[in-house]
């Protein structure tokens, strides 16, 4: 499979044969790391709004490979103050790199920006749409745990109506035959296109706001920060905030190797004294987005097959 | 679909329109005349007839335009008809009328008879038709043509190729 000059947009753009794939050269990279091999390539990194996360992780794995790293990390400094369109930014850009990661507020960005360019262009996330290389990373991270994609019960906690993690991570992990535990008030639970298509494809799921009611039977639990930003009403926020906490109590009643992962950051999901217990994965979650970065950089580059 | 009755040396002979309106409503003597040359589109959903009119711009048109909702309809809940007369229309303004009334039949008139039928179809990509509802979809700010895949025909339901949102025909604003 090559995946020189392919644009990472969507996780919606990738079969199952590809992310496979995909997660068997993160593995390669992760053992047997190749130093130098982007000797010589430029990463610009685009990053229209913060995210120190993303964006180290990306110039973390580039310089590791041996790569050089431009760009921006706040748009105000950019003639994007002067009223130059994104097309344009794109365009003037992909003189000076090999490869551009983005990450921009407005959502579908990604996708103008990949048809701007003729370089490759890897998403860091376009608003609450897309943010592929998380979705690879929890992909990574729960084969890794679980030594299997296939036939797991997954549940997600948190706010699931504007997750854009959650949303993909779920479309994704649809293609290796789960059972998801969708676990929200109401209010926040999983959006109905989502759910639609889920029935489309006979996958089996449960809603339900009771963090407790499936505990026994789920081998991964994804929690998710309740998004302050996500709400006009700060009394709504207040209503929601702290609905859910896994804490010792709670893994009482759970699996035995029962994974909790977390995009990180946590405000208070997740009590710290969770950290030191085997069902704690959120670090290595975390963690395992150098590989994943460092292999798609690779593999867009065409140093990676 | 309708016999067509053949002439003695077999070539087809062209119908008559008949606009799905009973005998009755037609004694009560319709503003929906017959027109010699120009479009009607039929079988348009009830609540998608002033859509309809809208998508052709018939407000400006300086023919005769014909408008009519609510009808009865075998076919349909109750559907409305649009008649125009000296206008054909662009493969351009059948695909906007298929996202608004994908079961319309756009007839094309000459001398009044009915010289070509053709039923529109939803098309699987959407160019440059329809305005994304999403507030914060990069084609609502920035200058590009929008672009949407059909994901469901039956009812419409449509993907922007941008921010991948999805809108049911509530949401869908025709450029």
């Amino acid at each position: 499979m090559d995946f020189k000059n392919r644009d990472i947009i969507s996780i919606n753009d990738f079969s199952k044969e590809e992310i496979l794939h995909i997660l068997k050269l993160v593995r390669q990279v992760e053992n047997r790391p190749k130093a130098s091999i982007l000797k010589g390539k430029i990463l610009a990194t685009l990053f229209f709004e913060p995210s120190t996360r993303t964006s180290l992780s990306f110039s973390s794995a580039m310089e590791q490979l041996g790569g050089e790293v431009i760009g921006f990390s706040n748009a105000n400094v950019t003639s994007i103050q002067k009223g130059e369109s994104l097309w344009d930014t794109i365009k003037m850009t992909e003189q000076y790199a090999d490869i551009i990661v983005i990450r921009h507020p407005l959502e579908g960005s990604a996708r103008l920006a990949a048809e701007a360019a003729s370089i490759p262009v890897i998403n860091g996330g376009d608003g609450a749409n897309q943010h592929p290389t998380q979705t690879m990373l929890d992909l990574y991270t729960i084969q890794k745990t679980k030594n299997k994609l296939d036939g797991l019960h997954i549940g997600f906690v948190g706010d699931l109506k504007y997750g854009r993690t959650v949303h993909s991570l779920v479309i994704a992990l649809s293609h290796f035959n789960p059972t998801f535990y969708f676990i929200a008030p109401d209010e926040l639970q999983m959006p109905e296109s989502y759910t639609d298509e889920l029935f489309q494809k006979k996958i089996k799921y449960f809603k339900t706001a009771d963090l407790n009611r499936f505990a026994k039977e789920i081998d991964i639990l994804y929690v998710t920060r309740i998004q302050k930003e996500r709400f006009p009403d700060p009394l709504e926020y207040e209503k929601f905030k702290g609905i859910y906490k896994i804490d010792e109590q709670f893994l009482q009643n759970v699996k035995k190797d029962l994974k909790i992962m977390h995009p990180l950051p946590r405000v208070g999901e997740i009590d710290k004294a969770v950290d030191s217990t085997s069902h704690a994965a959120y670090f290595g979650q975390a963690a395992n987005g150098i590989p994943v970065r460092k292999a798609l950089l690779a593999m867009v580059l065409g140093k990676l097959k | 679909m309708r016999k067509k009755s053949k002439t003695r040396n077999g070539k087809i002979r062209p119908k008559k329109i008949t606009t799905g309106i009973s005998k009755e409503e037609v004694k009560r003597e319709l503003n929906i005349s017959a027109i010699d040359e120009g479009t009607v589109i039929d079988h348009i959903p009830a609540d998608a007839t002033f859509k309809v009119a809208e998508i052709l711009d018939l407000e400006n048109h300086k023919g005769v335009v014909s408008i009519a909702t609510n009808l009865k309809s075998k076919s349909m809940d109750k559907k409305g008809i649009v008649k125009v007369g000296g206008k054909g229309l662009t493969q351009n303004e059948v695909n906007k009328i298929a996202i608004v009334a994908p079961d319309a039949t756009v007839n094309i008139i000459k001398n009044y008879y009915v010289k070509e039928k053709i039923k529109v179809n939803a098309p699987d990509v959407i160019d440059n038709v329809v305005k994304c509802s999403n507030p914060v979809c990069i084609t609502n700010n920035e200058q590009i043509a929008t672009k949407f895949y059909a994901a469901k025909k039956d009812p419409l339901m449509i993907k922007c190729h941008y921010c991948e949102r999805t809108m049911g025909k509530e949401d869908i604003e025709i450029i």
